[in-house]
């Protein structure tokens, strides 16, 4: 065997000592150290399939952006029109630079007419701070990187709201009705916490920001009330997969600062007429002729690509895997990969070089699993 | 902690060895296997396949990630475990059992570790 790579010590969790507890396995992700597994990558996968999963997500980065001109001021400073969304509403979007690539991918929760909260991977928080603080300009907003004062635990999978309406201490006004992309104030306890239905697994499923002195307590209260619902704690790795399957992009992966979102199929979240925003000519000119763009991939058999894995058609290199995985539920390989334009319809038969072993993939529709 | 059996000799690239007169059985070890996380599939030398120590013979693959299975020793494949490459989980619940990946007849065995060494080795 290669050698696993060894734990290096970096940023914790306010949750660490309720995962070591646990018995979780720890990987370093952004610096941070985060449970890869608890027990089984694939039991934690399927139970957010079938029942619930409980994730600890405290590394991303918040953001909150408070003024006036909180509005104008998001709308110039990222891909979407953020001053379109209602109070309560949440919507995906991008920072971008002035060359049309992607600096990261956000969630953007509007939490009154002048107040947001941006939500952005861990591993790019330093870069959306500083991007942000660059276009504030004269617009008369104040941001505050909360990063360190929230904790995020997300609960996944279609028993999610009955894992939260069985959650003792917890009261939230208006649960059943709280749609996909919306978020509402709740109470934990006597402390204020904000539940999103949001996630990145495919499934329902909730995001819950509570300040971090009452992070374990609300884990230890989700677990209790979710156990007999099936619900268990899942690691980073199941995470990976789940995401991959629901063919949602990862910062690094599917995305950076290389790649225009038209090309990784993210045309939709730039929003091209409204005033001047940060990568407006670039996104308007569009990526060099020619340029890879996303495709998702199926393959036969157990062997899964992986990322950086060359992709051919007959002879020629068309690309490179960007994300694979013999998927958990689907029981096939799947890939996304970035390939010349011409190799990209659906249809397609392609080559992944699997460690000098070729094996056909089929270019297929995004995502590969989509709740019934 | 990862169960480090005493009646095993190991390699620093996490297999362990069970040697029985001239015939070797192969396996990786708890340690190996913990940090591959669940294993969905196997590529195992065949039988009659010459080994030498130290070359990568096969391939150990989880959901996450990919493990090059190293020959130990030198030698002939007498048996791969064919349940394995089935059922590639076993390798996760029974590493040191019918996890085992493949029986060779031993021609010259290099220096392996003892179980106290490999302990060591792995901060355990």
């Amino acid at each position: 065997m290669s050698e696993p790579s060894s734990p290096a010590s970096h940023r914790f969790s306010p949750l660490h000592a309720v995962h070591e507890a646990l018995g979780a396995a720890f990987t370093d992700f952004a610096g941070w150290q985060m449970p890869v597994r608890y027990s089984s990558d694939l039991a934690e996968h399927h139970a957010v399939r079938t029942a619930a999963g409980i994730f600890d997500i405290s590394h991303m980065a918040e953001i909150a952006v408070d003024g006036p001109d909180a509005a104008a001021f998001l709308d110039a400073a990222l891909a979407g029109r953020l001053s379109a969304m209602a109070p309560g509403k949440a919507k995906y979007s991008l920072v971008l630079d002035e060359h049309g690539g992607i600096v990261d991918d956000l969630i953007v929760y509007r939490l009154s007419d002048t107040s947001y909260l941006v939500v952005a991977n861990a591993s790019n928080r330093f870069a959306v701070v500083e991007a942000l603080q660059q276009r504030v300009g004269q617009h008369d907003v104040v941001l505050d990187d909360r990063t360190e004062a929230i904790a995020l635990i997300a609960v996944q999978g279609p028993a999610s709201v009955a894992v939260l309406a069985a959650t003792a201490h917890l009261d939230i006004p208006g649960l059943d009705d709280l749609k996909y992309y919306a978020w509402g104030p709740g109470d934990f306890a006597g402390t204020e916490i904000m539940i999103a239905r949001t996630g990145y697994t495919g499934e329902d499923g909730f995001e819950l920001y509570v300040p971090v002195e009452r992070a374990a307590e609300l884990w230890a209260a989700l677990t209790a009330a979710g156990e007999p619902l099936g619900l268990v704690p899942c690691g980073l790795a199941a995470r990976d997969t789940l995401r991959l399957e629901a063919g949602m992009p990862l910062y690094g992966h599917e995305l950076g600062l290389s790649i225009q979102p038209v090309q990784a199929g993210l045309g939709r979240v730039v929003v091209t007429d409204k005033p001047a925003f940060v990568g407006r000519e670039a996104i308007l000119a569009g990526p060099a002729e020619g340029a890879p763009v996303l495709v998702g991939l199926r393959a036969e058999g157990r062997r899964a690509a992986r990322a950086e894995y060359p992709v051919f058609h007959g002879d020629a290199l068309v690309g490179e895997v960007t994300s694979g995985a013999l998927s958990p539920t689907l029981g096939y390989p799947i890939a996304m990969a970035f390939v010349s334009p011409e190799v990209a319809a659906l249809g397609t038969v392609l080559d992944l070089d699997v460690r000098g072993t070729r094996i056909p993939a089929t270019v297929v529709a995004l995502p590969f699993y989509s709740r019934s | 902690m990862s169960a480090v059996p005493a009646d095993l000799q190991y390699t620093a690239e996490h297999e362990w060895v069970r040697l029985e007169g001239d015939v070797a059985t192969v396996g990786i070890t708890q340690y190996a296997a913990d940090a591959l996380g669940d294993v969905v599939y196997v590529d195992l030398p065949k039988v009659g396949a010459a080994l030498a120590a130290g070359s990568i013979v096969g391939e150990v693959e989880s959901t996450k990630s990919v493990g090059e299975l190293y020959a130990p020793l030198d030698g002939e494949v007498v048996e791969a475990n064919s349940a394995v490459v089935d059922a590639p989980e076993t390798i996760n619940s029974d590493p040191y059992g019918e996890g085992w990946l493949v029986k060779v007849r031993v021609s010259s065995t290099p220096a392996l570790l003892s179980a106290d060494e490999y302990r060591a080795l792995i901060g355990e």
